[in-house]
Parts: C-alpha cells; sequence; structure tokens
C-alpha cells in the first residue's frame, strides 16, 4: 500500500478518522481556554475575536454605506460619519486583517502543517493573543469615550490636535502591534527550530512559506510604527514638536514613518492570503502544484521589495521627483512576484480536475478580484496617473479589491478548508456555495463603481457629493448589503455545524499535506505519531481515493 | 523581555493547570523521557540543545526589533540635527558630560559582569553567578539614580521638552560655554548689557549691526552700542554657532537661544527616557533570574535565560553607547 507524505498513521484511532481526544475536549472550563499554551486553542481564540471584530467593523462599513445613500444627511450627522470611517479602517486593518490569516488560521493549522508539537513560544503566542485583547479593548473604549476621527492613518497635525480620543485608539495600535511582533517571531523561530526530520525547506507547504515571509514583515517593520505612534502619542501629551509644524515638527516625517511600517503591512495582509490559495489551488485541481519553487521565494521577494516602496502613498506630498521616480519604479517590480503566483495558479488548474466546493468557489473569487485589485495598483503606481487619482474613491476601489477582495476572500476560504479539521464538523456544503456567490457578486457591486466614481473626481472620507455621484453611490452600497448577507448566511451554517456532532473525517478534501493526516480535530499533541516527512507537500494526490463511507479520502 | 525568557522554562506550570493525557503516550513515542533528565526541558522540544537555539535564535529577532524600534528615534534625531545644526550645538552646552561618562562606565560594567554570569551559569558555578547578578543589578540602579540626578536638573533648570520648554539660564552664562569659549560669553554678556541700556535709555535709533570677523557677514551678529573696536572670530563664531546670534537665533537682534531649540531637549527625553524604560526593564529581568539562580536551576544543559538576558544587557548598552556621544559628546 502506498502511503501518503508520511509513515504516520494515516487512519487515526476510529475508522472515520475522527478521534475521542482531541484538542478541543482535552480540557473543559473558560480557564482552560484563556490560558491555554495550545497554539490550536490560541488559534481558535484568536479566530473568534477577530470574526467578532470583523462583525464590528462590518457594521461600520454598512452604517458607512448607508449614510452615503443620499449626498447631504441620511442617517448619521458628518463628524459621526468621519469617526464611523475612522473606527472601520483602523479595526478592519489592526483588528481583522493583520492578525486575521496569521495568527488565526496560522496558530491553528501551521503548527500541523510542518509536523511540530507546538510553536517555539506557547507562552509568547499567549502573550500574543492576551495583547491582542488588550489593544482591542483600548481601541473600542476610543468609540465609548469620543470615537477618532482622524481616519485610520492617524495624520500628524489632526491627530496631534483633534479633540476625539486619539490616544487610546492610538495606544491600542501600539498593542496591536506587539501582538503581532510576538506572533510573527514565534513563527520565524518554529519554522526554522521545529521542523521534524525530512521536513527541508522546499518540503514546506507554500502557507507555511507565506506566512514565514509574513512574520518577516512583521518583525522587521512593526517596531517603526510602534514607535511612531509613541511619538504621535507624545507629541499629543506634551507636545514635543517632532511632527506638529506649530511646534518646529515635521508631518511628512510621519507619513515616511507612518508608511514605513504600513506599506509592507499591506504584504502582512495579503502575503498569508497567497499562502491560504496556494493549498487551496492545488487540492481542489487534485493536481501537483506548478512552479512551487517559485511561488514559495516570490513570497520573500514580495516581502524585501515591500519595504522599498513606501513612498508611492506620498507623491503628492512635496516628496523630489528623483524619489517619486524610484519609489514608483520598484512598485513596478512588485508586479512580477505576484504576477508569477497568478500565473502558476492558473497553470496548476490547467488540465486539473477541478472541484467546485466551497473553499475553491473562494479561492477563483479571490484570483478574479485580486488581479483587479492588483493591476489597479499599478494605475496608482504611475505618477502623473496618480496625482489625478490621489485620494479619490479609486484608491478606495483599489485597497478595497486587495484587503477584502484578497486578504477576506482567502481568510474566507481558508476557515472553509480548514474549518473540518479545526472543529471536526463540516458545514451545509450548499449553503456556503450560496454564501461564496452572494460574497463574489456582493464585492464586485460593492466596488467596481467606486472606480468609476474615483476617476470622476469623487474624493475619498467625504460626508457630501455631488448629485451625479448618487447612481454609482447607491450601486455601491447594495452591494454592501450583498455582502453583508452573505457573511450573515456564512456565520448562520457555520455556528450551526458546530452544534452537531463531530463528522468529519480526517481528510475530507484530499490534501497531502500534513495537517490531512491526524485525525479531526486534531488531538493536544496533534500526531500520535511524529511524521518522517519523505516528499513535497502537493505530492501524492493519485495515492488517495474517496471513500463515500467516511465522505473523506484515504490512501488506496 | 520576560516572555521571551520565560518560554525556555519548564512546564511544569502549565503541566499542572493542563494535565495531558497525552504526554505519556507521546513520550514513548519519541523514546526520549526527557522529562526524566532534563527538568527545564518543555515539553514540545525535543532536545536541550533545540531548546536553546530557538531561545536564541528568538532573543536576536526580539533584539531585532528592539534596534527598529529605537531607529524610528535615530532617524528623527538625524533629520532635526541636519535640519538645525545650531540647536545642538546649543543644548549640548546644558547636558553633563562627567555625569553621561560614569554612566557610561557603570553600563560597561555591569555588561561585563553579566556576560561573565553566562559563563558562570554554564559551568553551574551558582555563587559566581549569583554575584555577577548582583553586580550587575547593582550597576543597573546606579545608572538609574544618575540619571534621576541628571533628569531633576534638568527639570530644575527649566529644560523640559517641546512646548515646556523654558531654560532658566543663558546659554553663555553656562560654566561649559565659559570654559570653552571665554570669550564669547563675555562678548554675549556685552551685547545683552548694551541692549539693556539701549532699551533703558528709549533709543528709537535702529539696530546697528556689529562688525563680524573674517568669514561672517556683517547682519549675522547682533548690535553692538557702544560699538567695540575690533570683533573677533573667538568672540562671535561660538555664538553663530550655537544660533545664539544670527539669521537662526529667536530673536536677531539681542543673544537669545536659537529656534526650535525645545526640539533638542524632546529628542533627548525621549530617547534616553526610552533607554531608562529598557534599563528598567532589565533589572526587572535580571531581579527574577538572580531568584531562580539562587535555586541553583542553571548548569550546561539550561542556561538559555541567563544568556537571553545578557544578550538584551549588551543591547541596552550598546543603544546607550551610541547615545551618549550623540547627545552628550556634540562639537
Amino acid at each position: 500500500m502506498a502511503s501518503p507524505s508520511t509513515t504516520a498513521d494515516v487512519v487515526a484511532p476510529s475508522p472515520a478518522g475522527r478521534a475521542d481526544e482531541n484538542y478541543l475536549t482535552h480540557e473543559k472550563g473558560f480557564l482552560s481556554w484563556i490560558l491555554t499554551l495550545d497554539h490550536k486553542r490560541i488559534g481558535v481564540m484568536y479566530l473568534c475575536s477577530v470574526l467578532i471584530a470583523f462583525a464590528v467593523g462590518g457594521l461600520f462599513a454598512l452604517m458607512v454605506r448607508t449614510e452615503l445613500w443620499s449626498p447631504g444627511h441620511t442617517i448619521v450627522d458628518a463628524d459621526t460619519y468621519n469617526q464611523l470611517f475612522t473606527l472601520h479602517g483602523a479595526i478592519m486593518v489592526f483588528l481583522v486583517i493583520i492578525p486575521g490569516i496569521p495568527a488565526a488560521l496560522g496558530n491553528i493549522i501551521m503548527p500541523l502543517q510542518l509536523g511540530a508539537k507546538d510553536v517555539a513560544f506557547p507562552r509568547l503566542n499567549l502573550a500574543s493573543y492576551h495583547l491582542w485583547l488588550v489593544g482591542a479593548a483600548l481601541m473600542l473604549s476610543s468609540l465609548v469615550i469620543n470615537a477618532v476621527d482622524t481616519g485610520w492613518t492617524f495624520y500628524a497635525p489632526y491627530s496631534t490636535s483633534t479633540a476625539t480620543a486619539v490616544t487610546p485608539a492610538a495606544f491600542g495600535a501600539f498593542i496591536l502591534g506587539f501582538s503581532s511582533i510576538f506572533t510573527g517571531l514565534n513563527f520565524i523561530v518554529t519554522i526554522h527550530k521545529m521542523r521534524p526530520p525530512g521536513m527541508t525547506f522546499f518540503r514546506m507547504p507554500l502557507y507555511v512559506w507565506a506566512l514565514y515571509a509574513t512574520a518577516l514583515i512583521q518583525v522587521l517593520a512593526t517596531p517603526v510604527i510602534g514607535i511612531t505612534l509613541l511619538m504621535m502619542i507624545v507629541e499629543r501629551a506634551f507636545g514635543i514638536g517632532i511632527f506638529d509644524p506649530a511646534l518646529g515638527g515635521d508631518p511628512v516625517l510621519f507619513q515616511h514613518f507612518f508608511w514605513f511600517y504600513s506599506h509592507p503591512a499591506v504584504y502582512i495582509m495579503i502575503v498569508p492570503a497567497f499562502g491560504v490559495i496556494s493549498e487551496i489551488i492545488p487540492v481542489f485541481s487534485r493536481k501537483r502544484m506548478f512552479g512551487y519553487k517559485f511561488i514559495a521565494i516570490s513570497s520573500l521577494a514580495i516581502a524585501f521589495l515591500g519595504f522599498l516602496v513606501w513612498g508611492h502613498h506620498m507623491f503628492v506630498s512635496g516628496q523630489s521627483v528623483l524619489a517619486g521616480t524610484i519609489f514608483s519604479a520598484i512598485t513596478f517590480l512588485i508586479a512580477i512576484p505576484t504576477a508569477i503566483k497568478v500565473f502558476n495558479w492558473i497553470a496548476t488548474m490547467y488540465k486539473g480536475v477541478i472541484h467546485l466546493e466551497t473553499p475553491m468557489l473562494y479561492a477563483l473569487a479571490f484570483l478574479w478580484v485580486f488581479t483587479i485589485g492588483g493591476l489597479t495598483g499599478i494605475f496608482l503606481a504611475v505618477m502623473s496617473v496618480d496625482v489625478h487619482l490621489h485620494d479619490t474613491y479609486f484608491v478606495v476601489a483599489h485597497f478595497h479589491y486587495v484587503m477584502m477582495g484578497g486578504a477576506i476572500t482567502a481568510l474566507m476560504g481558508g476557515i472553509h478548508y480548514w474549518w473540518p479539521k479545526a472543529f471536526g464538523r463540516t458545514y451545509n456544503e450548499k449553503l456556503g456555495q450560496i454564501a461564496a456567490t452572494l460574497v463574489f457578486i456582493g464585492l464586485n457591486v460593492t466596488f467596481f463603481p467606486q472606480f468609476v466614481l474615483g476617476t470622476r473626481g469623487m474624493p475619498r472620507r467625504y460626508y457630501n457629493y455631488l448629485p451625479e455621484f448618487q447612481g454609482l453611490h447607491q450601486l455601491s452600497t447594495i452591494g454592501a448589503f450583498i455582502l453583508g448577507t452573505g457573511f450573515l448566511l456564512t456565520a448562520g451554517y457555520l455556528i450551526k455545524s458546530l452544534k452537531k456532532k463531530a463528522d468529519a473525517p480526517a481528510n475530507p478534501w484530499g490534501g497531502t499535506t500534513l495537517e490531512w493526516l491526524t485525525t479531526s480535530p486534531p488531538p493536544y499533541y496533534n500526531f500520535h505519531t511524529p511524521p518522517d516527512v519523505t516528499k513535497g507537500p502537493y505530492d501524492g494526490y493519485e495515492e488517495l481515493t474517496y471513500d463515500e463511507k467516511i465522505r473523506g479520502y484515504v490512501a488506496k | 523581555m520576560s516572555e521571551h525568557t520565560s518560554e525556555t522554562r519548564d512546564d511544569a506550570p502549565a503541566g499542572k493547570s493542563s494535565p495531558p493525557p497525552a504526554h505519556g503516550h507521546a513520550e514513548h513515542d519519541h523514546g526520549h523521557g526527557h522529562g526524566h533528565h532534563y527538568p527545564n526541558l518543555a515539553h514540545h522540544f525535543d532536545t536541550p540543545q533545540q531548546q536553546f537555539d530557538a531561545g536564541k535564535l528568538g532573543i536576536w529577532l526580539f533584539l531585532l526589533t528592539e534596534v527598529l524600534f529605537f531607529s524610528g528615534l535615530f532617524c528623527a534625531y538625524t533629520i532635526y540635527r541636519a535640519m538645525r545644526p545650531e540647536v545642538f550645538v546649543y543644548a549640548h552646552y546644558f547636558l553633563d558630560t562627567k555625569l553621561g561618562a560614569l554612566n557610561t562606565c557603570v553600563l560597561l560594567i555591569s555588561s561585563l559582569t553579566a556576560a561573565w554570569a553566562v559563563r558562570n551559569a554554564q559551568l553551574a558555578e551558582t555563587r559566581k553567578l549569583v554575584v555577577n547578578i548582583v553586580i550587575t543589578i547593582v550597576c543597573a540602579c546606579t545608572f538609574m539614580v544618575v540619571k534621576y540626578v541628571e533628569y531633576s536638573h534638568k527639570f530644575h533648570d527649566g529644560l523640559l521638552p517641546g512646548a515646556r520648554f523654558h531654560p532658566t539660564e543663558q546659554v553663555w552664562e553656562l560654566e561649559s560655554f565659559k570654559h570653552k569659549h571665554p570669550e564669547a560669553s563675555e562678548y554675549a554678556e556685552h551685547l545683552t548689557e548694551a541692549a539693556k541700556a539701549k532699551a533703558a535709555a528709549g533709543a528709537a535709533k535702529p539696530a546697528e549691526p556689529a562688525a563680524a570677523a573674517g568669514e561672517h557677514k556683517a547682519g549675522d551678529a547682533a548690535p553692538a552700542h557702544p560699538p567695540i573696536e575690533r570683533v573677533t572670530k573667538e568672540q562671535v563664531e561660538p555664538l553663530l554657532k550655537a544660533g545664539v546670534l544670527g539669521e537662526k537665533a529667536e530673536n536677531p537682534t539681542v543673544p537669545s537661544k536659537p529656534r526650535n531649540a525645545h526640539v533638542f531637549f524632546s529628542i533627548y527625553f525621549f530617547m534616553t527616557g526610552l533607554h531608562g524604560f529598557h534599563v528598567v526593564a532589565g533589572i526587572i529581568v535580571w531581579v527574577w533570574l538572580l531568584l531562580r539562580a539562587k535555586k541553583g536551576v542553571f548548569d550546561g544543559n539550561y542556561f538559555g535565560p541567563i544568556d537571553y538576558a545578557a544578550l538584551y544587557w549588551h543591547l541596552v548598552d550598546l543603544i546607550w553607547i551610541y547615545l551618549f556621544p550623540l547627545l552628550y559628546l556634540i562639537h
């Protein structure tokens, strides 16, 4: 019998691949969760928290879109509107997308994929989650005190002078930065030092590669936003004159510092998404990954180049044309490793046996929306075009296609792909497909009109607009509600799936990476016997066969 | 910091709160039985070497983030120094080089004892280890005491950051300035006296610029009444460089301080304050390690925490080695 890539017990204790003992039932009680050192439980807590934050941020988004249904006052006043879009942005960036794929899904899955018993520093991992909670509490406390209205970018000198509660929100982002650094540091060390025998770097799944590249960015970029936010807070408190021009400071310095982190942070958000898509596409195409090494290395290339392009956010800030030209040219370069990924994914699907289950639908949606998001990024990298499009809805549409269409779609795909593994339950596939379709349609209906609005001159963050923009704004608002419906439906069937008895097989999709070798849900120590890796991560689809009885794949 | 070192501790507390039934099972499979041989080996590591290596890579990465954390401030320092060199020249006269040098020595000694402590831990020399950690802590506390003295002098003299910056003394009245540039100090006094006399006389005559020496433009220097016969380079140049006179000064007609002089003290307090915060964090870590060292837990198989703390301590030291010349030894 040809065994898949390891000698571990493929068929776990019970015939259907279900475990009697697993990390979910291992211990009971609130404290056994909040003080756990188990990476899977920390990942689950992260996932729940991130999804709650996503619901809150999404609610703010719907309020923003509802307000924009008509010019002038629709449901809230202008100041409240500023607070709503600020909190929407800050929550979605700092609380949802940055920790979403790496800290939530990554914690649950990455050590399993690597064949490790845990991450290198379990206590640091827990500390990361606790810091997330503190950071989230601080950020939301701003909502109660006097919600911050600076936009998520906290630009000085407005942020150093507005009367709203900038300090708690910025301090929250500062704390969240440390949470992110701890996760990144932990993952780098885990990937370097915790690999089992046989797991060479080029046998690691692409999701692990993507998390590795992400972790490097987290560790190298996040400290800079930390010190920047700290300086901004101190500027507010003591008027130290580093950023405030009235005191001899330089507000453009804030922009440089901010984007030195926040542009790489864009890759903290999207590179793990690439990793998820790289897992889903070969499995659902039943075909070996095309160009594995290129995809692996391109993650690192993106991480590296991501540090050299922050100035493209500042073409109109008065920086020199030479600097702008260099930033623009390096920004174009990023298209190369990104395109390498997209072409390799498509080449993987070519002549594959494509299964259109929910995770794959999200992966296909990702390809569509991310390509639009990525290509419009090239428009914005052209300096002369950017001067026209800067701070318009075109930019809003571009980054929502990447962040929402890219990162959130991949997060959804990843959640559906690993849901049976993480929780041992299968969800309603039909509803999953309907929700995925709704999300895809909603995304495009919401954000595509914004490209048009932007090119016609609709500025971002505006409360009021000219009457001729109303049609497109209303279309966008309708799209937002379609999106909301899709996510609501998703929440419904996923929660419902948790209420039923554990029914998921060990390998529902026929994956060949290590996490599918252990039971669903995995035992406390991940593997009943430690895996001994002898093959690449996407080898051996032909050695698996679908078993109707357990509704999952087993070795032939 | 403490989280990092604590990672490599044995997993006993966690084991208590979450007794793993699978543990024995897993251990049989691994065949290490490490729980018996290495009491400080965490459950998810196979060997002490793996645990040590993981911790070492972790602490290096952490130090990297620390360097980047400070880099924002070093960057701000560089930009403001390039933009306003006169402010930095002006401000450095207010800093006490002797206390700074004393603190440099204190930190260097503590780094030596920290490094020595690592060796003691490897050789399981508990008594020497305890002594070296105690010396490190004493040095760190000395550093903080000296910093406290420096800070209280600064507060007393109105040298506060940003908008609260109201120095009680003029720079040319300072001993450090007089000692270096006696002629310039006298000249500044003279100009101030003259300006006062003129104001008292209520003279409406517009300011008449003093003839500056050599390469300086005539308009750079402040008025002199009664006019000084010859203004020498020694008299005027230090004042121009410090922004007391000339177009960089707050008041171009009488000796004053340079515009935006407070930015230096913002950066000074921010950098030394953040560094001080790291020293305090280091003291906490060393105290914790002292308590553990007394129990004799460290030996050749388990000395990671001491090693990591020492690395952190060297970085704190190194940052000070940069801060000292950048802030105190400006010329």
